[in-house]
């Protein structure tokens, strides 16, 4: 079969043809992923309650509330225990990051201490701000209550140890928790 | 033998890395750690394998004067469907490869290869010139993001290699060092192919 000839008819019906396919298929994976991606962003969300509050037997996403902060709604997860109100994950953002803003879902118990952090999604360096989610750095925050001592690294007098070469990606992160404690802090004030 | 040769071509002797200079951009960004390397080149040989074996498919009912676009609709088609199925069953490789999944679409190994290549040849060669040239360019960004992870971070495959407070060359990791762990990989092949 000889190419075919660039004239008018030719190109528009080609590339017509083509598109008309290449929509139907990815119409068809997406009828197929839709389901799963779904069902694995729930599960992600869950995942990363799980690992921020004590340990829970109702569903927190079915009794989420939002409490308003500076940079918009912030979605706070209620997790009980027989109706016991056993903590908090609240899932908080930043603005200052290196990259811009990264989420992170603070775990607070009822008194305000923190419980655990988990980061939810950043897009800052590899190898240097993707430290923040290994223990060494993360770790310095739990059990310490916001409330009673604000959160910051060394460099801007806080106690918080930054990681080497990503001070900007620490003081975000610090920026990230205390949003969640002064949000969560003012809805349960009203 | 003769179709066999299409397949090794692209792994050293036109390695689309490292000889054709191609790619550089998901290239540097990509290769902080071999981790990455590795799900960056199997994800791009799927794409260019299967954007290849359709170009071969339909090249005559191609006019030229539109072939650009029409390659860019069918490569722009298989990224989504990677991106999407990856999504869907591997949201951890997912998450990690983060914004250079729909990048592949610009990578111009793709395009390159079918303008170069799929557009003149048989499905069969085309085929084989899809996964010689993903596995080189696997090949190149698992090395270059092995040597930029040992260097910069101590570890290899995320096992540690050196202390928890070891100093490592945190260069390696930001954007300068990709360029100088790539330039010192490009002089090694250069020269290991001057004394063959």
């Amino acid at each position: 079969m000889a190419k075919l000839e660039s004239n008018l008819k030719t190109m528009v019906l080609s590339l017509l043809g083509v598109c008309a396919v290449a929509s139907a298929l990815l119409g068809f994976m997406n009828s197929i992923t839709e389901g799963p991606i779904a069902e694995s962003k729930l599960k992600a969300k869950l995942d990363a309650i799980r690992l921020v509050v004590p340990e829970f037997n109702n569903d927190p996403s079915a009794e989420m509330y939002t409490v308003p902060s500076d940079l918009g709604d912030l979605e706070c997860y209620p997790a009980k225990k027989d109706s016991v109100l056993v903590g908090v994950a609240v899932s908080t953002k930043t603005n200052i990051a290196f990259s811009g803003s990264f989420a992170v879902m603070v775990g607070l118990k009822p008194d305000g201490t923190i419980f655990s952090t988990s980061v939810l999604e950043h897009k800052e360096t590899p190898g240097l701000g993707t430290k923040m989610m290994e223990p060494k750095f993360k770790d310095q925050f739990v059990g310490k209550n916001p409330g009673e001592k604000i959160l910051k690294v060394r460099k801007d007098g806080g106690e918080i140890d930054a990681i080497t070469a990503a001070t900007i990606s620490s003081r975000a992160f610090c920026d990230a928790v205390m949003r969640a404690y002064n949000s969560w802090k003012k809805g349960e004030q009203q | 033998m003769s179709h066999f040769k299409h397949f090794v071509n692209g792994i050293i002797r036109e390695n689309p890395t490292l000889v054709l200079l191609i790619g550089m951009c998901p290239t540097l960004a990509v290769s902080t750690s071999a981790n990455n390397g590795v799900g960056m080149g199997i994800a791009t040989t799927f794409v260019l394998t299967m954007s290849n074996i359709v170009i071969a498919a339909i090249k005559n009912v191609v006019p030229n004067k539109v072939r650009i676009p029409i390659f860019v609709v069918v490569i722009a088609s298989f990224v989504t469907i990677v991106q999407m199925t990856m999504e869907a069953f591997v949201p951890g490789l997912y998450k990690a490869l983060g914004v250079f999944v729909p990048l592949i679409v610009v990578n111009c190994i793709i395009l390159a290869r079918a303008e170069a290549f799929a557009q003149k040849n048989s499905i069969l060669d085309s085929l084989l010139d899809g996964l010689g040239m993903g596995v080189g360019f696997t090949i190149a960004l698992t090395t270059l993001g092995g040597i930029r992870e040992i260097l910069g971070n101590g570890t290899f495959f995320g096992m540690s290699l050196v202390g928890e407070n070891a100093n490592t060359i945190l260069v390696f990791i930001l954007s300068p060092g990709a360029f100088i762990a790539l330039g010192y990989l490009i002089a090694l092949v250069n020269q290991l192919k001057k004394t063959k």
